[in-house]
């Protein structure tokens, strides 16, 4: 099998955050009633089911909540495939549908105490630590294009959005790093 | 600035992160109804100066359709509500006549 190559090279910007593409990861939807979805997410990743708006797990083995009938599914990028299957196994004879994304995404982590400044730059979110709390997974858009986005502690968050749009979120995030901090956090 | 929350995920959305569907509640006539009420339903709008009844959807966020009443003037939300719905919810009225007692749907 070939090696994955992620879409802008392991490129990393240092500054009051550092922005890193985080390589190729691997991501399934899963759309379906959830309260059907629960065997199936434990089957394919390891993952508990995650509340309204919430992640549970990570990019290891993970799953986020997408909408009301749409979930987010991590695991390792070799594993896709398998984690696929076993989903789509797991729900035979249900309503459902599950589709290997992995390919169409990128992730950037970023890391910094400056994370919640940076990311209010660029997007209209309420980035304060009431209206996102760790682990909260909020679907938005950086600059032009949607993107979603969690913080895992006040330092390290990660950013998924569209393969197709990644340069231009690594350059967006790279350049709101050079304009240094707000400081409204 | 104009936000709403989305009733299916919870989250109050800037106006940057929906896409605007026009007014909401439309009765749709199809094949053998008029002429006229197919020229109202195709393109007779309200566009009042006022509340209004839209249909709005959380593009960049959840991707659902759901309905809000707004004052197109002040930008005043009365609320937000399910988009599996023929009229507006008691609440959201109330919210209306609170301030417009003369509102009617
Ligand atoms: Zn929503």
């Amino acid at each position: 099998m070939s090696d994955p190559r992620s879409a802008v090279g392991g490129a990393v910007y240092e500054g009051y955050v550092t922005v890193k593409d985080s390589g190729a990861h691997g991501m399934i939807t899963l759309r379906g009633d959830h309260a059907e979805l629960a065997e199936a997410v434990k089957a394919a990743v390891g993952s508990g089911m995650p509340t309204q708006r919430r992640i549970e797990g990570g990019l290891g083995g993970g799953a986020a909540w997408a909408s009301p009938d749409e979930l987010l599914l991590f695991c390792d990028y070799a594993d896709a495939a398998g984690a696929l299957e076993k989903a789509r196994k797991s729900l035979e004879g249900n309503h459902f549908l599950v589709a290997d994304v992995s390919d169409a995404r990128a992730v950037f982590a970023l890391e910094g105490s400056g994370i919640r400044d940076l990311l209010a730059k660029l997007c209209p979110a309420d980035l304060s630590p009431e209206a996102l709390p760790h682990g909260e997974f909020r679907r938005s858009h950086l600059g032009q294009v949607a993107a979603a986005f969690w913080l895992e502690s006040e330092e390290t968050a990660t950013v998924i959005c569209f393969r197709s749009v990644a340069p231009y979120v690594y350059d967006l995030l790279s350049e709101a790093v050079k304009g240094g901090p707000i400081g409204i956090f | 600035m104009l936000k709403f929350t989305c009733p299916y995920c919870g989250i109050e959305a800037s106006e940057t992160e929906l896409a605007a569907g026009g007014e909401a509640h439309l009765k749709r006539y199809g094949p053998g109804s008029s002429e006229q009420d197919f020229e109202g339903y195709l393109f007779l709008r309200k566009n009042p100066k006022g509340v209004h009844l839209e249909r709005w959807r959380h593009v960049m966020g959840c991707g659902k359709w759901f309905l809000a009443a707004r004052h197109t003037a002040t930008l005043e939300v009365f609320g937000t509500y399910s988009a599996q719905t023929h009229e507006p919810p008691a609440e959201i009225i109330e919210n209306i006549r609170a301030k417009f007692p003369e509102w009617q749907a």
